[in-house]
């Protein structure tokens, strides 16, 4: 006998969602919540950030902590790597990671070179910056240590300081966000390009079209949909980049990032800190919407 | 509008699969050809080498005078409808159609008469705007078929294009095939497992089994005087009887025993059987060649032999008898207003004007 509260009515898929929506209550929904209420007030939590504003100087009152996150130099430095981050390291992983899936594909030992470029992410995030950070290594005097100066110096070459020279630093960076991820987009993007039949591109191969024209007009169309999951996550994960950069340069010489700003700033100025946590998400809800209306959409089509 | 030559193909996969076992056959130009066997029998290899889908090991294929063995598909000048349709899900049913024109820089205004007219053809015209997924299997089906006419390629290509239509739909398909294959005049090779599509469209028909073509010949020919007991069971349904019997002499008269019972030859089939006597033999013979003892057609040699009744299957135009005799069980096609039922001790006649004896250890025709 199923009692009254199970049957089918309004309250039952209540009952259903309610460990998940007391979880996640717990869990994301009250810190969410918190942030936004720590990051109006000052430094130690105690006063409104209203009261931290200096005498002659431009004010926003309780969003003071916001005029900091918004304004302040370092900030749009931030800013600036994050958009940089997003508009190069993103597509240049997907690039190659949509390169490598399609190699793979051609070749006889496909599940070992697959396994090679996946490698990375089998390694933590930071030991790989380490890593990477002996590759970029820099001396001004006496032998390079580095593999990259070491080459460039055999050859007659002046040695480089990746990583303290503005904007080359950057990408040098990228690069290794690139070789991180790369193995992960692929293996989803190799998923994709298998889940379509052989026979649609040996139709287009009748139909007259080179391996270019297949590839453009029939296999690209036809993982579309997984390129752009793989892109919406990845930026994502790349608005939140943070161990890279926190253990090759730490954000300086002109490296910083959001997350970065946001976790050297948790113990000083906990306003402040909070404030760059919730512009953090402001700039994610784009991205979710656009995710869930295309979901949507391709639930509608089905 | 081209012939096509397979001049001594083998297909490897790998050393030891082979495919294709040196296929020669030679298509002539505006031919309906049906490479038809069991699956597995390399049939749909033989096609894709056509198409250039595989490397062919040895050998040379020819369309027209031109030999292809190095020749991307896409120069072959060739057209294909592929069993699952292979329709590109992601354009619509114009575009679908229009790919290969597209490509090959075909104007536009030519691209939008050429597919308009096939769609017309087809009865396919309120549907160009559709995407794949938003038809009906045999709409796909017209639908890939259109694809490859408004190509007008020299040859078309079909890999078992009915096998996912329904039964009533597969027929009704298998007449446009054929009316298509009028229309056009060009040469089509037709791939199919299933011998009545082959006996219905086809010119000529190709037999292949375990990748070695085992006959080529009109389908009437090929029914009537197959060369071997499996070109002899693959055509017909239901199947040839086939019995493993003995030819004797008996009292002058040449005799198959089987064992189980004796049949006497028509003294004007003797003549080319003489060497086998004594000797084992496979006698074949269709099911519509046994009657009911009752409803002996006239002027035929009939032979009667006593047989317990198994099954009985009613047609209406016939029913089909499966019969048993010792150790040989085999089926009839009898006249319906045949009293025989299940379990019966039963009277049937062989007509032995129209048997098939084969070598019991090559398995090929004495005719």
């Amino acid at each position: 006998m199923v009692p009254k509260i199970m049957k089918q009515g309004r309250l039952a898929p209540w009952l259903y969602l309610l460990p998940s929506l007391i979880l996640m209550t717990i869990f994301i929904v009250y810190p969410t919540f918190a942030t936004i209420r720590l990051s109006l007030l000052d430094a130690h939590s105690v006063n409104s950030a209203a009261t931290t504003c200096q005498p002659g100087q431009p004010c926003w009152g309780i969003f003071e902590n916001y005029r900091y996150a918004l304004t302040n130099p370092e900030m749009l430095a931030a800013l600036r790597n994050n958009a940089l981050w997003i508009l190069l390291m993103v597509p240049g992983t997907i690039i190659g990671a949509l390169f490598f899936a399609l190699l793979a594909d051609r070749v006889p030992y496909e599940n070992l070179a697959k396994s090679i470029i996946f490698m990375p992410m089998a390694i933590s995030f930071v030991g790989a910056s380490v890593i990477w950070r002996f590759v970029y290594d820099f001396r001004s005097s006496g032998p390079q240590i580095g593999i990259l100066n070491g080459i460039i110096t055999a050859f007659g070459g002046q040695p480089v300081a990746w990583l303290s020279a503005p904007i080359i630093n950057n990408f040098c960076l990228m690069l290794v966000g690139v070789w991180l991820w790369a193995g992960f987009c692929m293996t989803i993007l190799s998923a994709a390009i298998k889940g379509v039949p052989a026979e649609i591109l040996e139709a287009a191969r009748v139909d007259g079209a080179n391996e270019f024209q297949v590839f453009g007009n029939i296999l690209l169309p036809s993982i579309m949909p997984t390129i752009v999951v793989v892109t919406t996550t990845m930026t994502i994960i790349i608005l939140k980049v943070f161990d890279v950069v926190y253990v090759m340069t730490g954000g300086y010489f002109d490296t910083e990032v959001i997350a970065n700003r946001m976790f050297e700033l948790i113990v000083t100025n906990a306003g402040q800190s909070t404030a760059i946590a919730v512009v953090l998400i402001v700039l994610t809800i784009p991205i979710m919407i656009f995710n869930v209306q295309r979901f949507r959409r391709e639930e509608a089509a089905r | 509008m081209a012939s096509v030559v397979y001049d001594h193909v083998t297909k490897k996969f790998g050393d030891s699969m082979v495919a294709v076992n040196d296929l020669n056959i030679n298509v002539a130009d505006k031919e309906f050809l049906v490479l038809v066997g069991p699956s597995g029998c390399g049939k749909t290899t033989a096609l894709r080498c056509l198409a250039g889908l595989e490397e062919i090991t040895e050998g040379n294929i020819r369309i027209g005078d031109r030999v292809v063995n190095d020749v991307p598909p896409k120069d072959r000048d060739i057209a294909m409808v592929f069993q699952s349709y292979a329709l590109y899900p992601h354009l619509s049913v114009f575009d679908n159609m229009a790919f290969g024109l597209k490509l090959r820089k075909v104007p536009k205004d030519e691209i939008k008469r050429r597919v308009e007219q096939a769609a017309e053809t087809l009865g396919i015209k309120d549907l160009l705007n559709r995407k794949p997924r938003q038809l009906s299997g045999g709409q796909r089906q017209r639908v890939a078929v259109g694809r490859a006419i408004v190509r007008e390629p020299k040859v078309f290509l079909f890999d078992e294009p009915l096998s996912n239509l329904d039964a009533k739909l597969r027929v009704q398909m298998r007449a446009e095939i054929s009316k298509l294959h009028q229309q056009l005049q060009t040469t089509f090779i037709y791939v199919t497992h299933d011998q009545v599509e082959a006996m219905t469209m086809a010119s000529r028909i190709a037999v292949i089994n375990k990748g070695v073509l085992q006959q080529i010949d009109s389908p009437q020919n090929l029914y009537d005087t197959p060369n071997n007991v499996f070109v002899a069971g693959f055509m017909g349904s239901p199947a040839m009887n086939f019995f493993p019997a003995r030819l004797r002499k008996d009292a002058n008269k040449m005799v198959v025993d089987t064992g189980d019972f004796i049949l006497t030859i028509p003294a004007d089939r003797t003549r080319s059987l003489e060497q086998y006597v004594g000797k084992d033999i496979i006698f074949g013979i269709r099911p519509e060649n046994i009657h009911d003892a009752e409803f002996i057609p006239p002027n035929i040699h009939a032979e009667k032999v006593e047989a317990k009744v198994d099954v009985t299957e009613l047609m209406g135009n016939e029913i089909y008898l499966y019969l048993i005799t010792g150790k040989n069980t085999f089926v009839g096609r009898v006249d319906p207003r045949s009293k025989m039922r299940m379990g019966d001790k039963a009277q049937v006649a062989f007509n032995m004007d129209r048997f098939h004896i084969f070598d019991a250890q090559t398995e090929q025709a004495i005719r």
